[in-house]
């Protein structure tokens, strides 16, 4: 695990990023003046407004001040100490296969395998719980989403 | 309309059978929301709204509302018997919640959360009934100018005083701002922030930033990372939830606190159920006379703050519902379900779709109702509910949420947009940014700008104006800002003292 510290230099520094790209992209749409306020006004004052923040951000975290746990009482925790390469990967990959497969092969295929890809980013995973959790999502999701909702997505595509 | 007539109107729409049918169907899915470890209302409102847009505007709302409330009293069965906080809110009930479990006495703990709820949820309905309308008349008043200062005392309260650090959240919440006024400008046509994509011109939307960021990104953080589940106290039938009437007068005045600092909390902007049932718990320790017991199954541990997350979850409708400025991330969803179903929230709402908020407030009396007979009979359903495992949860999870992203605008470019912001949003949950001012941030973003450039015309662009001697209330908005920065800063750079309310390690897995 990386030190608060660090952390919060990191999180500063992805702030001011934002901040720098908004106000860059933002400066190329009309700016205005405050009278007359272009589109791209708004966006500028809030990227300087980012940028500023940021460096807060990295600035109190320098100084040894961290900036987080004070307020609220829960705080964040429960990150898992090494990467979960399998969990996000499965995760990831199953929204892919529902875009991709919604889009070529139909909805029976795209439901069934999003939750099957899903299902394996579980350690304890094995292939007869996630078939059967697959096969009766697909039934109910087809039943309630073609039938009853109408979603615009063809059950199988070319039929 | 007056409070009597309104309210009668209210029932006369929200016992219609179709918007009876939503009303509970939204209660009973956020029951269900609330039971089971893994899953928040968020996702489960922002996974529903796109199945509303076939349903009427008034019983699509009074659905989503029910998940939202519905979810408070499943959230208490599941800190009291599993010590999981299911949801932040009862967080805090698990100190004392689950030493009664263990004790055996856990039935008693749920039977006086069922009866402190309810006693918190009458009182901040009747607090809603009275208060909102009054609230809006106030705001008819209001140009320009006092409209933006109020939102951005809204956001500023919505992102310092809610969990995490005051300077990241206010981060976030400029974030969402950006994110906000992604897509066509209103005002001149010209395309912003769409980095050339056709898809983008109608902006970002709603269900795929938040299913996004709530969805996504929360299952890439628990997958394997989930507390292993402890059942073995939840054999509870429902004789064991009668409590006696020694514990009913023990609870009596520890509910009525409650419920006034959630009824309190309530009407600070920002300040949802969460901090309100921190507040209620550590007050109570320190009103009590024997302290020492809190953290090992007090009573008056359990239903203070159980009655004040409820009074200030119904009172957090009252600057929704009034202003149209939401105080926390549900509130900001379910004034976007609104603006989806083409109804602009404001002051106007109360007297141009009495139907919706008459109809809310008859709703929230059936639907505490129906809770309350759901959960006292039914508990023992609730309870086998609580063991449905978080691998077979979070992939049915996914697929609604690729289908509920898509079913929004007919778009797959939005699941992919959905994706983006999941690990985005993990991202900046591993930097330990707290993701739900983003939402507020995002709705009201749009309007802030527009209220902005309005105000600034008006006054020939002099930014003075917003304290000037014609906009006295604007400037009593603004020193609140100042007053809210001040203090957050205050606070930071004094000497730390011990906190009062410590949580527990595992408090903090599932409380996310």
């Amino acid at each position: 695990m990386i030190s608060e510290k660090k952390r919060d230099i990191y999180a500063g520094a992805l702030v001011v990023l934002l901040g720098i790209g908004t106000a860059l992209i933002g400066q190329r749409y009309q700016v205005g003046t405050l009278t007359k306020m272009g589109p791209g006004y708004f966006p500028v004052a809030l990227g300087f407004l980012l940028t500023f923040l940021g460096c807060l951000i990295g600035v109190a975290a320098l100084a040894g001040k961290s900036v987080v746990e004070t307020s609220g009482g829960a705080h964040h925790g429960g990150f898992a100490e090494k990467f979960d390469w399998r969990g996000w990967v499965c995760i990831v990959g199953s929204v892919v296969a529902f875009m991709v497969l919604a889009e070529f092969v139909g909805l029976l295929a795209a439901t069934f395998c999003c939750v099957f890809i899903a299902c394996w980013g579980d350690k304890t995973a094995n292939v007869k719980s996630s078939f059967l959790l697959a096969a009766g999502i697909t039934f109910f999701g087809v039943l309630l989403f073609s039938y009853v909702l109408h979603v615009q997505i063809p059950i199988v595509r070319g039929l | 309309m007056g409070g009597f007539e309104g309210i009668m109107h209210g029932f006369s729409v929200a016992l219609q059978p179709e918007n009876l049918l939503w009303c509970f169907v939204g209660v009973t899915i956020g029951n269900m929301v609330g039971v089971l470890p893994g899953m928040g209302v968020l996702s489960a409102v922002s996974i529903l709204l796109p199945l509303t847009f076939g349903m009427k505007p008034v019983a699509a709302f009074l659905m989503l509302s029910g998940i939202f409330y519905g979810a408070q009293y499943g959230g208490a069965i599941c800190s009291i018997l599993l010590n999981l906080p299911c949801h932040p809110p009862h967080a805090v009930t698990c100190l004392d919640g689950f030493p009664m479990t263990k004790q055996g006495r856990g039935g008693i703990a749920l039977g006086i959360t069922m009866m402190g709820s309810a006693f918190g949820a009458a009182f901040g309905i009747v607090q809603m009934m009275f208060f909102a309308p009054y609230v809006a008349e106030v705001a008819f008043k209001f140009g320009a100018q006092e409209i933006c200062a109020l939102m951005l005392l809204g956001l500023l309260a919505g992102s310092t005083l809610a969990k995490g650090s005051p300077l990241k959240g206010v981060a976030m919440t400029v974030f969402g701002l950006l994110l906000g006024i992604v897509g066509t400008d209103i005002n001149t046509g010209v395309e912003r922030f769409t980095f050339g994509m056709i898809d983008m011109a109608d902006g970002v939307a709603l269900v795929a930033l938040s299913l996004g960021i709530f969805g996504i990104a929360e299952f890439l953080k628990s997958v394997n990372n989930t507390a292993p589940i402890n059942t073995a106290y939840t054999n509870l039938r429902v004789r064991d939830m009668r409590p006696s009437m020694a514990d009913i007068k023990l609870a009596a005045f520890p509910v009525l606190r409650g419920t006034i600092i959630g009824s309190l909390c309530s009407c600070i902007p920002g300040t949802g159920p969460t901090i309100a049932s921190f507040v209620a718990y550590a007050a109570e320790k320190k009103v009590s006379k024997t302290p020492e017991r809190f953290g090992h199954g007090a009573l008056e541990g359990v239903a203070a703050p159980e009655a004040s997350t409820h009074s200030s979850v119904q009172g957090d409708f009252i600057p929704t519902m009034s202003l149209g400025i939401p105080g926390d991330a549900v509130m900001a969803l379910l004034l976007g379900a609104l603006i989806i179903h083409g109804i602009t929230p404001g002051p106007r709402l109360i007297i141009e779709h009495p139907d919706i908020f008459w109809g809310l407030i008859a709703s929230f009396w059936i639907g505490n109702l129906i809770l309350i007979i759901l959960n006292v009979p039914l508990i023992g359903l609730w309870v086998k509910m609580l063991m449905v495992p978080y691998k077979f949860l979070f992939p049915s999870a996914l697929f609604f949420i690729c289908i509920g992203v898509f079913a929004d605008r007919n778009s797959l470019f939005d699941v992919g947009v959905t994706l983006f912001f999941g690990i985005f949003g993990f991202l900046l949950m591993w930097l330990k940014f707290e993701p739900a001012p983003i939402l507020l941030g995002f709705v009201l973003g749009p309007r802030f700008e527009e209220t902005f450039r309005r105000a600034m015309i008006i006054s020939r662009g002099d930014l003075t104006s917003f304290v000037s001697q014609q906009h006295p209330i604007s400037a009593v908005f603004l020193g609140l800002c100042c007053l809210l920065v001040g203090g957050q800063i205050y606070v930071r750079l004094r000497p730390k003292k011990p906190k009062p309310v410590e949580a527990p390690k595992n408090l903090t897995q599932a409380a996310e």
